[in-house]
């Protein structure tokens, strides 16, 4: 990838380690969601890891790389999405059985992958809402310039 | 299906606002107004269907049966919160319409508005110790926010200030849910009320008593606690000081202190006997502080505390007038408060001040302003025909017959107190000589409607006092409170007592 601000953040150290690490933290984030209803962890815990993979890689090469690539409207709206998404199953659950957010979908097999009825779903929802909420957080905070003297 | 509508009308709100609206502002509004209204008319009619299902709607969240799930309950005293709550956010909504003009990011604002109301919303409906606190944070976090939505120093200090001090607090208030839940092992309210009730008196519920009064008590600003408050409102855009004032400080506080110590502990002597201390001390404190305030919007905020204070000594009574007294006031001063706040929102945004010594001499300019803040000083100081005479009547009469004669004579002469700074406020912004602020704008529309209902309501809602409406609509109430621990039997055939699903 082209990097236009070659001299700003870490070392090259740091950064030839970090583009190993990077997906490796974000593919963990990714198994914590996907394996929430199996194992300890779920839609917030990974959460929390997807958006430090993009942290990390603000922290490695500086804040200007990122911002060029990541579209803040996008992360805004996506965050927006998965919130509405979580009250509307809610919703679903409350016009299938009677109550909100009861489990409408069949419940499944036992420790296999797709079980647990809405709880896969509604993991990813919230590992979207997290992650991007998180990474949010700490893009506002790396944008804010304090006003001179 | 009626209750969960309070909860993800304002939730979906407040999400389609961030989704849709960032660039057409007024939609923000449309979509705010809108959610507001729609929860306005829903509480009106879960008040009124309320006798028809016996006094009480339980509604299992989840298809699970408590207490292995979040409840949420409707009862006399929660349904009427809720129309507290809705009509003053409805009025709030409606003149931010255009007050909000002179602020950036028209669509943030009302986002953190609707999520503020979920909050109160669903501290209001929780039948669930721990869904209390979340939903206690929801709301204070949208208040933090909306505190600093100025952005000023000054604002970013009272926001940063009451955020320290409220999570210090909500922290208290998890660390005695987490006693009470290691004592129980449940986290239901009326489960945990049960087997208080069935297992005596253990010592460590003194510890989770204090650390509740020292956490609702800084919610509602009662008098060691209330540092934060006069910092905080004034710092709010007017709708939200409107709001906080008006119901914030008595959902997160009073409400769930009542529903608490009242509804699950059973109104322990002890509690009463601290709750009815502070609370004259709030009245004394926070009157005579009143007095010596130069800004508008600070001289309302200690005037909350001094108000506050009438409220928790009606409820600390705990007598039937007492109670009674109780709940009439804080339903009255939810509507003179507001009212009082938006005056000043329009006093600040007609002149751009909102010091005292600036204004005078507005009530030729400033016509409906200066009429319903009128009418908002007479309520307050308790003057009759308006509704505040009636509460603090009831309160005053409830002290003496209680054998609490010094407190009477307190809250009596503290309200003569009051009497005399909102005449100062009379005097130094809408009468007396001119000051060297200017009209350099008109009111708009909007937020003269909203002060102008807010003033009839003044004077309409005395309506509840006469005997065959209060007969119907004021004593459910009143019974629910004075019934202590009734709550927890009206709760009872609906807990599950066998094993877990």
């Amino acid at each position: 990838m082209q990097n236009n601000f070659p001299n700003e953040g870490m070392s090259v150290i740091v950064k030839t380690i970090t583009r190993f690490t990077v997906w490796l933290i974000f593919l963990y984030g990714l198994y914590i969601v996907i394996h929430g209803h199996l194992s300890p962890g779920g839609g917030f815990a990974g959460g929390v890891i997807v958006a430090l993979s993009f942290v990390h890689l603000t922290l490695a090469y500086g804040k200007n790389f990122v911002m060029e690539r990541v579209n803040k409207f996008a992360m805004n709206s996506l965050e927006a999405i998965a919130a509405i998404l979580i009250v509307l199953t809610g919703l679903v659950g409350l016009y299938v059985t009677g109550y909100f957010l009861a489990n409408f979908m069949g419940v499944g097999k036992l420790y296999t992958l797709l079980s647990a009825g809405y709880i896969p779903m509604l993991n990813i929802f919230i590992c979207v809402k997290v992650g991007m909420g998180l990474y949010l957080v700490f893009y506002y905070l790396a944008s804010f310039k304090p006003k001179e003297g | 299906m009626i209750l969960s509508q309070f909860i993800f009308v304002p939730l979906l709100a407040a999400f389609l606002i961030v989704l849709f609206a960032r660039k057409k502002e007024n939609f923000a509004a449309a979509i705010a107004l809108a959610a507001c209204a729609w929860i306005l008319i829903v509480s009106f009619i879960a008040f009124f269907k309320l006798s028809s299902h016996g006094g009480m709607i339980l509604n299992n969240t989840s298809g699970w049966e408590i207490p292995y799930t979040i409840c949420l309950i409707l009862d006399n005293l929660s349904s009427f919160m809720l129309i507290v709550v809705n009509l003053v956010a409805f009025l709030s909504a409606f003149y931010a319409i255009q007050y909000i003009n002179h602020f950036t990011g028209k669509w943030n604002f009302f986002a953190l508005f609707m999520l503020m109301l979920t909050g109160m919303n669903g501290v209001i409906l929780t039948g669930d110790f721990f869904n209390l606190y979340v939903f206690m944070e929801i709301a204070l976090f949208s208040a933090y926010a909306l505190v600093a939505f100025g952005t000023e120093s000054e604002e970013l200090e009272a926001a940063f200030k009451y955020a320290t001090m409220g999570a210090i607090t909500s922290t208290m208030i998890l660390f005695g849910i987490g006693i009470l839940y290691s004592y129980t092992s449940t986290l239901t309210m009326a489960d945990v009320g049960l087997q208080l009730r069935s297992g005596g008196t253990p010592k460590m519920i003194f510890l989770v008593y204090g650390l509740f009064i020292a956490g609702f008590g800084l919610k509602t600003a009662l008098v060691p606690f209330h540092a934060w408050l006069p910092d905080a409102h004034p710092s709010a855009p007017a709708p939200i000081s409107a709001m906080l004032s008006g119901v914030l400080i008595k959902t997160l506080g009073v409400y769930a202190l009542v529903r608490i110590f009242f509804n699950v502990f059973g109104a322990p002597t002890v509690v009463l006997q601290i709750l009815m201390l502070l609370g004259t001390l709030s009245i004394i404190i926070g009157g005579f502080l009143s007095i010596v305030q130069w800004d508008f919007k600070r001289l309302l905020g200690f005037s909350s505390v001094s108000q506050i204070g009438y409220v928790v000594i009606g409820f600390a009574l705990g007598t039937t007038l007492g109670i009674l007294g109780g709940i009439l006031h804080l339903f009255y001063h939810a509507i003179f408060k507001s009212l009082l706040f938006l005056d000043s929102g329009a006093v600040e945004y007609s002149t751009d001040t909102r010091d005292l010594r600036q204004l005078g001499g507005l009530s030729k300019e400033l016509k409906v302003t200066s009429a319903t803040n009128m009418v908002g000083t007479l309520s307050i100081s308790g003057i009759p025909p308006f509704n505040g005479f009636f509460s603090k009547l009831i309160i005053i009469i409830a002290c003496i017959s209680a054998g609490q004669i010094v407190v009477g004579i307190v809250a009596a002469l503290v309200s003569i107190v009051t009497l005399a700074y909102f005449l100062k406020v009379q005097k130094h912004a809408f009468y007396g000589k001119k000051g060297s602020a200017k009209v350099l704008e008109k009111v708009p529309f909007a937020m003269k409607t909203a002060m102008i209902i807010l003033a009839a309501l003044c004077l309409l809602s005395s309506v509840i006092m006469i005997p065959s409406i209060r007969k119907n609509y004021l004593n459910p109430i009143v019974d629910t409170v004075m019934g202590r621990t009734s709550y927890i039997d009206k709760v009872e055939p609906y807990l599950d007592k066998g094993s877990v699903k």
